[in-house]
């Protein structure tokens, strides 16, 4: 299991370096996301206002405080605690984040189901797990907010962080077929199986 | 009538909520460090060890800044054990125990994560229709007043399940659901964590007694020697899975299993569980007729 240093936004060949279970450590953007932010984009089909090729997607409902707004009346905000939230319900996005606009790394919390394997293999995509919950230390390697858009979904906007050291992250699943939690899911429930048995 | 007595003991009240929600999100108790602690040092596999050892470094960095350990805090939920003759009436409790919530979030400022089942429009700050949720116990020929403040994180609460098991299923019916619904679980709920679980009662009862389970100092045990005994196998059990830290893979899949039952009909067996993630906040007031307060991060 090897461990990697990578700057984001990326490009498909260093993604494919990495292999499920290398722990990744991330510096320089990271564009924040959520359900409804998703939905805007695919579901009501409104083009985001980011450039998102080659980016790094971080699942999270950051908590901010308002400092005011900029000379084109846009907010601006300073950073309260940021973390993490659950994956899976987001997991019917991965193939058109990765084929409309080019993302190529998903991060958050709990993992996907395996329907993101295939799409995350044939388009040069990973997913970072972070450790959930560990809000405290993220918010220290998030260096600022530089630009927020779609404020009125706050706090499912669609946040531009720049970070350092933003990490430790393990793949989770990685841009060869491989998921750890497909293969940790298969162990669990053969081991399940055994147990079930001795009751 | 409010007497002044009520309206002493009413502002001490909503105080101790407004400072119990604070310090849960930001200072785990002692009990939870440890079996961190000891989770990262038996653990073996890689992820795992990176997972818990992120975890003890952001309990730290918390420590540290006078940070929340996570952001997600939650939905409040408030135990309340009240004396017999603790001089304030419970309605005038739960009110303070709402308006401290709202103080809390409003100033610190807190994430308000409320809102309207239906419309999922913010209905306050953590507070609404209900909310917060209070479980009450009424101690007879005592002057006090405990509150246990649970800030209860929407990841860990997505994983809760219920089963009617039936009388012929036994213990071992037990077992099964609750061990299917861990592995089920996988990495979604923050693990590892405690695993609470009801038995007996009635549906609903069942699932409140979950909750209690996991509002326990970690690792204490039931004072009914069956119970107890089921909690220690169920522990065992569970962390033969294999599913780890995050739903990673390792030795460490939950930090303890706790059980709270109830007696129930001769044709139900109720089996309800309740997942508490590792950010298993806790904080407690013991509150005297006199308004003395005495803060406990350990109860
Ligand atoms: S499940 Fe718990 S640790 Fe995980 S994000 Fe939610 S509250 Fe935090």
């Amino acid at each position: 299991m090897a461990v990697h240093r990578l700057t984001f936004p990326t490009t498909e060949e260093a993604i494919r370096e990495l292999r499920a279970g290398d722990e990744v450590t991330v510096d320089g953007h990271v564009i924040g996301i959520r359900d409804r932010t998703q939905i805007r984009i695919f579901d009501q089909g409104v083009e985001p206002p980011m450039d998102l090729r080659g980016a790094f997607l971080l699942h999270t409902a950051p908590g901010v405080r308002k400092l005011g707004t900029d000379a084109e009346g846009r907010g601006r905000y300073e950073k309260v605690c940021i973390g993490t939230t659950t994956s899976a319900r987001m997991v019917r996005f991965t193939e058109p984040l990765g084929e409309r606009y080019g993302v190529r790394a998903i991060c958050g919390k709990g993992g996907f189901p395996d329907e993101a394997i295939e799409p995350m293999r044939r388009l040069g995509m990973v997913y970072f797990a972070i450790v959930g919950g560990a809000a405290a230390l993220e918010t220290t390697q998030i260096e600022e907010i530089e630009e927020v858009a779609w404020e009125e979904l706050m706090p499912e906007c669609l946040w531009k962080f720049r970070v350092k050291d933003f990490g430790p992250l393990t793949v989770g699943i990685d841009a060869h077929g491989n998921s750890l939690y497909h293969d940790v899911q298969a162990e669990a429930n053969r081991r399940l199986e055994g147990i079930l048995e001795r009751l | 009538m409010t007497t002044a007595v009520d309206t002493d003991l009413y502002g001490v009240v909503e105080d101790a909520a407004a400072y119990l929600y604070v310090w849960a999100l930001k200072d785990i108790p002692q009990d939870l460090r440890d079996a961190l602690a000891d989770a990262a040092a038996r653990e073996t596999s890689i992820p795992g060890q990176r997972v818990l050892n992120t975890i003890l470094k952001n309990v730290q960095v918390a420590d540290d800044g006078g940070n929340l350990v996570c952001q997600d805090t939650g939905i409040a939920v408030y135990t309340c054990r009240v004396g017999e003759r603790f001089p304030l009436h419970p309605v005038r409790i739960y009110q303070a125990l709402k308006a401290g919530t709202e103080r809390a979030t409003i100033e610190h400022p807190l994430r308000s994560n409320s809102v309207h089942t239906l419309t999922r429009e913010n209905t306050g700050p953590n507070t609404g229709y209900r909310l917060p949720i209070v479980h009450w116990e009424f101690i007879p020929d005592w002057d006090g007043l405990d509150v246990k403040c649970v800030p209860k994180g929407s990841g860990s609460e997505n994983m809760s399940f219920l089963k009617m098991c039936v009388p012929a299923d036994g213990v071992k019916g037990i077992k099964q659901f609750v061990l299917e619904s861990i592995v089920g679980a996988g990495g979604k709920p923050c693990p590892p964590g405690i695993v609470g679980v009801g038995i007996g009662g009635s549906a609903d009862y069942a699932m409140y007694l979950a909750k209690e389970a996991i509002a326990r100092p970690i690792g204490t045990r039931n004072a009914d020697p069956h119970v107890a005994k089921l909690e220690e196998e169920l522990f065992q059990l569970l962390n033969e899975t294999g599913i780890g830290p995050m739903g990673l893979g390792g030795d460490v899949t939950v930090l303890n299993c706790h059980i709270e039952h109830a007696d129930t009909h001769m044709t139900l067996n109720p089996v309800a569980v309740n997942y508490q993630c590792w950010a298993a906040r806790r904080a407690s007031a013991h509150i005297g007729s006199n308004g003395d307060v005495d803060y406990d991060r350990e109860a």
